[in-house]
């Protein structure tokens, strides 16, 4: 911004200069070379400058106050929230840093992880698996994908995840065997269905019906002429699946899947009402005992915001892996700061109107 | 080609509708090995839907396609004609070339990864072996040195001239031109005509569906000319092309000329 303002300064104070002097530019030898602008049409205002005046007047950009304003009252704002965090002993920081690394808390982050990574890698495959059902010409896959995901977006997650909670109440007994026939094994549903595993399935389910119209979507998203180039030079349907269409859908895939991994990572904090011991959970049993409630809190989404982060910056990474001979030009990963946190550098190329200026962590 | 030798490609009653529209009403057509065969006929005709059904592309409602012999996406056996599974078209594909009108060249991959894909997934080529038959095959169409470009990075023409490169890449007993250069610049066309016009000199069995009336002419062994998915007129390219019969062909050829 500094070279913004002297570039303005000079500008400022050298135009005025050249309008109160005119016959210093026809005096320089390169006027008197062109000769004197007898073609300047006659009827121009005194004050219109001449043509040489105009080539040398230097270019101002639009000043923007506006931009200077919005800055300056986000600065205070930011200052306010940064004393109110310092200075409001409520907050109780010792409290916090006490608690960060407590044992229970720890154990529940890594219930957190690993609960969001097996929900994640499950709805992922049964995912994929719809997504392929639905496009194929299968008039039964279609059918069956359709509704499951119709199914599952239409039931809030909270009552799906008390639903496999409180299967025992509905089947007291799972058993396997032939349908109307024979039974060979039975087991009390109660056992089966703790709640780290009614949560494990309800999440995955719901997993798999947001990433299935994810992948749909990014499926879509390829142009039927790929498909038929790939089908002209004899490759297999799983090879061109695999090699030309999936490739070419992961950039409609990423973006949004980034969403629901983030989206699922939080979610998974649902578990609680269930009393399985999660993030979230172990901040709670902490603040029961001891009321300390905000500190557990702040506890708590300080790890969520550590995780998310990290994910966003895993996202960027597949993100690029993926624009492989795409007209986006590569982004260096402090190009990512200087785009979505521009307050704190300026851009190293000025962005062109019309070029993408969201990024990953946008 | 003598005349008593079994066309590579013999098309018998082909018809195809899409819901009430039809599109092919009743097509024969031979094309003899080592011949270039040019459809022409107004958008709508059914050139394009004729050459994909060669290779099964599109499925037709009645008729037949045969190429070297073999029906084209069915089996006959005891008075039916029984699908084949998608393994068997595949295979049947791996013989026929394609060339596009929007080249439909694997943006994703690079133009050596283009070419060497489909011979290392279908025809079980070592990796090797088919980069340095890749490169030969740029080096024949005008592109050697380029085989690390991305298709975006190439001009339209250089794009379609990796396409047919790709496409030889099968060594395919017959090569399917859809508009080949209906999408290029005017300046560009020149390029794609003079490779294709090698390739019918090394002997390769072609159909090209295309506007270019002056490349019918003088690379053609055939003209054929389509209208409301008949054939109308059908011979020898200065036959068609000069003295057409048909009164539809004669506007049409009128106001293309």
């Amino acid at each position: 911004m500094t070279s913004d303002v002297s570039a303005r300064i000079s500008a400022l104070s050298e135009v005025p200069a050249a309008l109160a002097n005119p016959g210093s530019v026809a005096d320089s030898p390169a006027a008197a070379e062109t000769g004197p602008p007898t073609d300047a049409p006659t009827d121009a205002p005194p004050d219109a400058p001449t043509d040489e005046q105009l080539l040398a007047a230097r270019l101002v950009p639009l000043r923007r106050p506006g931009q200077w304003i919005s800055a300056g009252v986000l600065l205070v704002l930011a200052a306010m929230l940064v004393h109110t965090l310092v200075t409001n002993h409520r907050f109780e920081w010792p409290a916090v840093r006490g608690y960060f690394f407590e044992h229970s808390i720890l154990h529940g982050l890594e219930l957190t992880i690993w609960l969001t990574a097996a929900v994640l890698a499950t709805g992922y495959l049964l995912g994929t698996g719809l997504a392929a059902a639905r496009l194929s010409s299968n008039p039964i896959l279609k059918t069956l994908s359709f509704g499951f995901v119709w199914l599952i977006r239409s039931v809030p997650m909270l009552v799906q995840l008390l639903f496999w909670y409180e299967l025992a109440s509905l089947y007291p007994r799972l058993s396997f065997g032939i349908p109307f026939g024979p039974e060979f094994a039975s087991v009390k549903t109660a056992h089966l269905f703790s709640g780290i595993l009614a949560a494990y399935v309800a999440l995955s389910l719901d997993v798999a019906a947001f990433s299935a119209e994810i992948i749909r979507g990014g499926i879509l998203s390829v142009p039927a002429g790929q498909v038929e180039a790939a089908q002209a030079l004899g490759l297999g349907r799983g090879r061109i699946f695999r090699r030309i269409v999936l490739p070419q859908a992961m950039p409609a895939i990423v973006p949004a899947s980034g969403n629901l991994l983030i989206g699922m990572l939080k979610a998974t904090s649902i578990v609680s009402v269930i009393a399985v011991q999660d993030l979230l959970y172990s901040a709670q049993l902490i603040y029961n005992e001891n009321f300390q409630i905000i500190p557990l809190l702040l506890v708590a989404t300080l790890w969520y915001i550590i995780l998310t982060t990290l994910l966003s910056i895993g996202q960027y990474f597949v993100e690029r892996r993926y624009a492989r001979g795409s007209n986006r030009r590569r982004q260096e990963f402090r190009e990512l700061f200087r785009r979505n946190l521009p307050l704190f550098g300026r851009p190293a190329v000025p962005a062109t109107p019309g070029a993408p200026t969201t990024g990953p962590l946008s | 080609m003598t005349a008593a030798a079994k066309p590579l490609v013999r098309i018998r009653g082909l018809r195809k509708s899409y819901g009430a529209h039809l599109v092919l009403d009743g097509v024969d057509l031979d094309v003899a090995e080592g011949s270039v065969t040019v459809l022409l006929g107004p958008s709508g005709s059914g050139k394009s839907t004729l050459l994909r059904c060669v290779n099964h592309l599109e499925r037709p409602d009645a008729g037949f396609v045969e190429v070297a012999g073999e029906i084209v996406g069915y089996r006959h056996q005891a008075g039916r004609l029984h699908e084949l599974p998608a393994r068997e078209v595949t295979r049947q594909r791996a013989q026929v070339g394609m060339v596009f009108q929007q080249f439909n060249l694997f943006p994703h991959l690079t133009v050596i990864e283009n070419l060497v894909e489909a011979p290392v997934a279908v025809r079980g080529i070592t990796r090797p072996h088919a980069v340095d038959r890749g490169r030969e095959l740029l080096g024949r169409v005008g592109l050697a040195g380029r085989e690390n470009a991305y298709p975006r990075e190439l001009s339209g023409g250089q794009q379609q001239r990796v396409a047919i490169a790709r496409a030889l890449a099968m060594e395919p007993r017959l090569l399917l031109f859809d508009e080949p250069t209906s999408a290029l610049d005017p300046e560009l066309v020149g390029e794609v005509l003079a490779v294709i016009r090698d390739l019918a000199g090394t002997g390769m069995t072609m159909i090209v569906v295309t506007h270019e009336i002056g490349f019918a002419r003088e690379v053609a062994d055939t003209a054929v000319f389509l209208d409301a998915g008949r054939i109308v007129e059908s011979g020898a390219p200065a036959d068609v092309l000069e003295n057409p019969r048909n009164e539809r062909a004669q506007a049409f050829l009128s106001a293309v000329l």
